[in-house]
């Protein structure tokens, strides 16, 4: 079988913080691989990186921190960590975009919704302003925002939560990215309203074929969204594999753990 | 409620002072035999010691100090938003930097500083607008990197970052705004000192020269017949008073209004 290509190659990738000249590593050199189209899960608990893994793919630094990043993180054979920070913000948006976990703080509060995406459409596409506002409704249409015409000028604060990561995963896709990374997506939102973003990113990967990065601590979210899974531990990926494989016979005990911290039905029916 | 009332004052202090000459009964130099005379229907106010009207003289007069405090206020404001937003933003060694040397301002008396300027640049009223800006700039900075510390972690910072938004956008666009509430009540809280302090420059002799009418000049003028014509002094007090009790009502309605923690 002709191996796919792959869009994303991280090899070795480390990435510690120093405070009052105390280190601590929270990716202890991990290597996975994303391939053009494909959607790759990565599980674990808080703390344990991934959310630190994600961000470093796009180096984003939390504010004020130390953040030092090392390995190598190859998107269509550029090493990521050896652009200048120039280069890196053409990047970010246009070939790799993410969206986070939290919609109600993730927008600016004082622009409307439609400026907050004309403004990135600009900055990556250099279209007019009308060009531009065109492309925001049919991204707003494309997320499934009915009545676009009249909630383009609204501000963040008038949409609900649901609505509100819409509208940032309307920005993330606004340029049609090669790799979409998630980062908890649906976390902060109510259980049906989950369901519904899930099925607009399963939607939206494979309408503009872009791979997918799903990080979560959830084994429900991941199933049925994604082809590979990797769990994370303590900075490690301790297991990866395909997602039936991971489910149905966990290698590592962590794994399993997981496995069962997930609620099922027939497990209550067991304990009864 | 408070800002209403503030709004209100502002109003009624502004319409006095655009068209002052224009409701002034006599010229702010026009003088009569009649010296030092008390409240009439000619003199609302009674005169000064060289017989000019005491009303005009406050109408016109508030026009310098209030120009004085809003240019110098304005641009304390401008200048303290950008150091504000450099030094919070930045960080690292331009925040030390900026912040040390506007310590450093800050360290002096506000009079020492006003006095040092207007004896090396001399009194005219350019000067005394540099003055009162350099005063307040460094308060003014302070209120804008406060804020901008916490804002620039929020997360809609970083959501912008990672869609590729540069640093000068995300800090003049998405942090910014942020810190627009807290701006505007320290404005109005630095125009009630400013009028202070133009007023208590002028009072002690280094502000605009004579004969323009200026209320801290007046005062000072009257001081040595406060006994003949009480009017004389209390005319121009309670035009300070007032003026300053306007900004500082705005400035409660404003907090009031936009929610800012109070001090």
């Amino acid at each position: 079988m002709a191996q796919p290509e792959q869009l994303l190659e991280v090899r070795g990738l480390s990435a510690q913080f120093t405070r009052r000249g105390t280190t601590t590593r929270v990716v202890k050199g991990i290597s996975f691989d994303i391939a053009q189209g494909e959607a790759v899960g990565f599980v674990g608990e808080s703390g344990c990186g991934k959310s630190v893994t994600a961000r470093a793919i796009l180096r984003l630094a939390p504010e004020g921190s130390s953040l030092q990043l090392g390995g190598a993180i190859h998107f269509h054979g550029q090493d990521l960590l050896q652009l200048p920070e120039r280069a890196m913000r053409d990047i970010r948006g246009r070939r790799i975009a993410m969206v986070f976990q939290d919609p109600m703080t993730s927008l600016n509060p004082v622009m409307t919704v439609g400026a907050q995406i004309d403004d990135i459409v600009r900055r990556h596409t250099g279209a007019s302003a009308r060009q531009a506002r065109r492309r925001t409704m049919e991204l707003l249409g494309l997320v499934g925002i009915r009545d676009a015409e009249r909630r383009v000028d609204d501000f963040p604060h008038q949409f609900s939560g649901g609505m509100r990561q819409r509208v940032l995963i309307a920005i993330a896709v606004s340029c049609q990215p090669d790799l979409l990374i998630a980062d908890e997506p649906t976390t902060a939102l109510d259980v049906t309203v989950q369901a519904q973003i899930l099925r607009l990113l399963m939607r939206l990967r494979q309408e503009l074929g872009m791979a997918l990065l799903l990080i979560t601590h959830d084994f429900g979210v991941i199933a049925g969204m994604v082809e590979r899974v990797c769990v994370m531990l303590d900075g490690e990926i301790v297991e990866t594999g395909p997602v039936d494989a991971i489910f149905a016979s966990p290698q590592h005990s962590y794994t399993r753990a997981l496995l069962d911290a997930v609620p099922r039905l027939d497990a209550a029916a067991r304990s009864a | 409620m408070l800002l209403l009332a503030g709004l209100c004052m502002l109003a009624a202090m502004v319409t006095v002072t655009l068209f002052g000459p224009l409701i002034a009964p006599y010229g702010a130099a026009a003088t009569s035999p009649d010296s030092l005379a008390g409240p009439s229907t000619a003199h609302w106010l009674g005169t000064d010691s060289i017989g000019r009207d005491v009303l005009s003289r406050l109408i016109v007069g508030g026009r310098t100090t209030l120009l004085i405090t809003f240019v110098a206020v304005s641009a304390a404001v401008a200048a303290g938003l950008v150091l504000g937003l450099l030094s919070g933003y930045v960080g690292g060694i331009v925040d030390e930097l900026v912040m040390r040397t506007l310590d450093i301002v800050f360290a002096f008396p506000v009079f020492l500083l006003a006095i040092a300027v207007v004896a090396a640049l001399g009194p005219t009223v350019p000067n005394l607008m540099l003055t009162i800006a350099i005063v307040y700039t460094p308060t003014m900075a302070r209120v804008v990197r406060g804020p901008v510390l916490s804002v620039k972690r929020w997360d809609h910072v970083e959501a912008a970052r990672s869609v590729g938004v540069g640093e000068f956008a995300i800090a003049t666009r998405h942090v910014l705004p942020m810190v627009v509430s807290p701006v505007l009540v320290q404005t109005s809280l630095t125009l009630a000192n400013s009028i202070f302090t133009v007023t208590a420059l002028s009072f002690l002799g280094i502000g605009p020269p004579p004969p323009d009418p200026n209320w801290g000049g007046m005062l000072s003028e009257a001081r040595q017949f406060m006994e003949l014509a009480p009017l004389t002094v209390i005319g121009p007090a309670a035009a300070i008073v007032f003026a300053t009790l306007t900004f500082i009502v705005l400035a409660n309605g404003l907090r009031e209004v936009l929610d800012v923690g109070g001090r």
